[in-house]
């Protein structure tokens, strides 16, 4: 019998999972996957909002303001990659400059710091590769990019650390409430809680309406991305959107913490909760649409392109409470963006709520540091030397694009929740992110994760528990 | 800091080349570095035959080809470094290296000789929209997994693209008893050697569908199908002629890229059409001292001419250093005005795009492709407004490199000398 279950480990269910696991709970995390962070987590823009966007006194503007400001700390405590790169949201036509006091006022509203509202060259002055048709731009300094893996990988593995449980590969079929505890019906069998936590994105209304007669919906809204390689990074400094319209804040064009270029996403309403396939009109739109905010975009760089589902809540608004007519049931819905910004004030919210029914002690020996996986390529000869002679593995480059060695792919192996697929080991440590996209150390990870985690070859997967790369030793096709 | 007359990046056909060739020319402080465990490159995932017809007269496989050059490198004596990975390369020719034994460390170097090879361009190059399982390899990828490490990559198999990795890789998955449904090829015409598309897909009864594309790749976690559709002159999928091939593997023959990530940090001088830098009539790079060859300074069709180029390579930085020790320097003085290569007309580029008449052996020979398929042509070579060669061929084709040979004494004939032009001429 749990304390508490939290549905879904994308970054709202991890940030959840490492807030509650400051208090002495038995708590686990329920994950369809083989891993964290598969879902919208995985694939969406990387950046932290200044929280200027969301409507004045919503919940997404105050959670959004309380996460971008939790982030300095918590990016430096558990080694996430962070730079506070500032936005801009640039205006192409005069007729809209309007808009752009609007959202100045709103932001001063959402409590947001250091906003200023810049003209032509003012603008171009800080973003010299801004379109020819920019005549303004809202800068909001205190905005951000991070790394949304590692984000929710830190949150996770802090978790972990202090004694929650991860049950991956884990579907729940069913919840029931009987004598004010919830049966959550999986396909491991069924497991027993006083409360359940529903963090599960897009299929956050699933698991609702199994417990509420007030019905929700949760509408799978799809954004296309393409990556550029790191000889595009430069291109823009700070993040750059453009004017929101109906559908979100549009197209936007950002560096990535890694030195990638970043564009996207589109927005399309999808029925398919699993659609993230990319298309010939949504790449097509992108591709447009990123010109209009920035000039010369070096296209031709493109190492890959992407989707991801945003959880888009009819009423475009968190739904962070207890479920009126089932209590104990907490909803964390409606998690599209500024989820990813919000993910830690949604925590200690999610927690807050917890604690107004439940006593939890608070934990003496809880480990509140994280330290990442290295990333030598960062370190200084002397001290990248020191690693290689204490471990050679630091030595021996596997992912020669993004230069990154065994050592820390082991790491990403063997450090708690750690990297079971390609994908994981990719998200962990970069090792397959860069330009060849994983065409040379696609073997050579393959036989590290079949040597260290003693599987065959054959059961190696990229992501997904069908995704295996090779069918079988040669000649055992038939 | 160790000390080396020639470093050369890569022990592959073209390190390996070079290096005997300086080896041959009289120098003795040799180092090769080659990030892989063993020396050849991907020659020796390359069992296929057809090596070697230039060089030694006989049908050898890749890796025969290479072994005779690791055992030449091997007598004479030439040292080399495996597991290792360079991670730099200073303008002046200090070398960053590291491995597991030896951690990070540096190497001095008179001249360096880049032979990194290439790369395969990925899917995202191409943005073909769909899902993203497993079962999509670059070409090479599959060839090193069923080649090397002996696992099969899937059993229904469509490629995209006609390289000759692509081609080669048809037969072998059919041999492995793969099922290759078709090859598509964006353009017109192929990008891969006559001879592939005759002795791996007609020999199969493996249809090439030109003018072909996958619009969109079907399978959340292991791919189930693909959608190919025919595209018009303009190179934009056709609508209405979509169709579904069920397939578990997707084969990317899609090009080429030189691998130039250490040239580009040295401040070398690129060429944007062949993505590998700017030589002269040496192999010299913009950097003096610094000499390329082989796939990293333009993709080769045959290795043959890899091995002929990285040979000229490695004499020429013996010939630097020498200059440089006799005081001969600096280099560039006493030096005619270089001579300019134009590719036009059909020609995409010219390797080199410079030459040095003081400094050019007694003939060179410049390589070059063309854009287009060309029937019943004329390569022309123009000395400024003369036309000097005027050579008849049956056919050209893009998956095929052609060449020109450039005598001295016809240069030194040409009073100031600014332009050589190469072009297809109708007539």
């Amino acid at each position: 019998m749990y304390d508490v279950i939290i549905i879904g480990a994308g970054v709202t269910g991890c940030s959840i999972a490492r807030e509650i696991s400051k208090y002495k709970v038995n708590a686990c995390v329920i994950e369809k996957e083989e891993d964290v962070c598969c879902g919208t987590s995985k694939a969406n823009s990387a950046i932290m909002h200044a929280g200027f966007d969301a409507e004045e006194g919503s919940l997404m503007a105050r959670l959004n303001v309380r996460g971008n400001e939790m982030i300095e700390t918590l990016s430096s405590d558990l080694d996430i990659p962070f730079i506070r790169n500032g936005s801009l949201v640039v205006c192409t036509n005069e007729e809209d400059l309007p808009k752009l006091q609007d959202l100045y006022q709103r932001g001063i509203a959402n409590g947001v710091r250091d906003l200023a509202v810049l003209n032509r060259e003012e603008s171009v002055r800080l973003e010299p590769n801004l379109s020819d048709q920019v005549v303004g731009s809202l800068y909001a300094p205190t905005a951000g990019i991070i790394c949304p893996f590692t984000m929710t990988f830190a949150f996770a593995e802090i978790a972990s650390q202090n004694g929650i449980a991860f049950k991956f590969n884990t579907t729940v079929e069913d919840i029931q409430k009987s004598n004010g505890c919830y049966e959550v019906k999986t396909n491991h069998g069924i497991l027993g809680s006083k409360y359940v936590v529903n963090a599960a994105g897009v299929y956050a209304d699933v698991f609702h309406n199994m417990v509420s007669s007030k019905k929700m919906k949760i509408t799978a809204r799809r954004g296309e991305y393409c990556l550029l390689d790191k000889s595009a990074g430069s291109h823009v400094s700070k993040t750059i959107f453009a004017l929101p319209g109906k559908y979100g804040k549009g197209v936007l064009v950002a560096p990535t913490v890694h030195g990638n270029l970043i564009i996207g996403p589109t927005a399309a309403d999808i029925e398919d909760k699993e659609g993230t396939n990319t298309t010939k009109e949504g790449l097509g739109e992108l591709l447009q649409k990123a010109g209009n905010t920035v000039k010369d975009l070096p296209l031709r760089q493109t190492i890959t392109s992407f989707a991801g589902l945003r959880a888009h809540e009819d009423h475009h608004e968190f739904i962070i409470r207890e479920v009126e007519d089932s209590a104990g049931f907490i909803d964390a819905a409606g998690m599209e963006s500024p989820g990813l910004t919000s993910a830690p004030a949604v925590g200690e919210m999610v927690v807050g709520i917890i604690k107004n029914t439940f006593q939890m002690e608070t934990k003496t020996d809880y480990i509140a540091v994280r330290k990442g996986i290295v990333h030598a390529a960062e370190l200084t000869v002397e001290e990248r030397n020191e690693l290689i002679k204490m471990q050679p593995e630091y030595g021996n480059i596997i992912c020669r694009c993004e230069m990154i060695s065994e050592g820390e792919i082991l790491d990403a192996i063997h450090r708690p929740l750690g990297a079971k697929s390609l994908d994981g080991v990719k998200r962990r440590v970069r090792a397959g992110a860069g330009r060849c996209q994983a065409g040379f150390c696609t073997p050579k990870t393959m036989e590290i994760l079949s040597r260290e985690l003693h599987i065959p070859m054959e059961d190696i997967v990229k992501s997904g528990m069908e995704a295996n790369v090779v069918i079988g030793k040669n000649r055992a096709v038939k | 800091m160790e000390k080396y007359d020639i470093v050369v990046i890569g022990g592959g056909p073209a390190g390996l080349a070079a290096a005997a060739s300086a080896k041959e020319n009289g120098c003795n402080s040799i180092l090769i570095l080659e990030r892989d465990n063993e020396l050849g490159g991907i020659l020796n995932q390359c069992i296929h035959n057809g090596f070697g017809l230039h060089t030694f007269k006989e049908e050898l496989t890749g890796p025969e080809y290479a072994d005779r050059y690791i055992k030449e490198v091997k007598e004479l004596g030439i040292e080399y470094r495996l597991h290792t990975m360079v991670m730099d390369i200073s303008e002046n020719k200090v070398v960053t290296a590291m491995n597991r034994e030896r951690g990070l460390y540096t190497i001095m170097a008179k001249a360096v000789i880049l032979a990194m090879g290439c790369r395969e361009r990925p899917r995202g190059a191409l943005n073909i929209p769909g899902y993203r399982p497993a079962g999509i390899f670059s070409a090479g990828t599959a060839q090193r997994l069923i080649n090397i490490d002996g696992y099969m990559p899937g059993k229904e198999v469509v490629i995209l693209g006609s390289g000759d990795i692509g081609l080669i890789m048809a037969r072998r998955m059919t041999l492995e008893g793969a099922k290759v449904k078709v090859v598509a090829e964006l353009l017109p015409f192929s990008g891969g050697l006559k001879r592939n598309i005759v002795q791996c897909l007609d020999d199969y009864n493996i249809p090439l569908k030109l003018r072909h594309t996958v619009v969109d790749i079907d399978g959340k976690e292991r791919l189930k199908g693909i959608t190919l559709a025919q595209v018009g002159e303009d190179g934009k999928p056709i609508k209405e002629t979509e169709e579904y091939i069920s397939c578990d593997t997707l084969l990317l023959s899609v090009g080429l890229i030189p691998e130039n990530e250490l040239s580009n940090a040295c401040g070398i001088r690129m060429e944007p059409v062949t993505s590998g830098p700017q030589v002269n009539e040496s192999l010299e790079t913009s950097i003096s001292g610094i000499f390329a060859c082989g796939n990293v300074l333009h993709v080769h069709d045959l290795v043959d001419y890899v091995s002929e180029e990285a040979a000229l390579a490695g004499k020429n930085a013996v010939k630097y250093i020498s200059a440089m020790e006799t005081g001969e320097t600096e280099p560039d003085q006493n030096e005619a005005e270089p001579i300019h290569l134009v590719a036009t007309e059909g020609v995409r580029y010219t390797v080199p795009a410079v030459i040095n008449v003081n400094k050019m052996e007694d003939s060179l020979i410049v390589r070059f492709r063309v854009g287009n398929v060309f029937q019943d042509s004329f390569i022309s070579v123009y000395f400024d407004e003369e036309r000097v060669i005027h050579r008849k061929k049956k056919i050209m084709a893009p998956g095929e490199m052609e060449e020109i040979k450039l005598q001295r004494v016809k240069l030194r004939e040409f009073e100031n000398l600014r332009t050589i032009t190469v072009k297809i001429e109708k007539e």
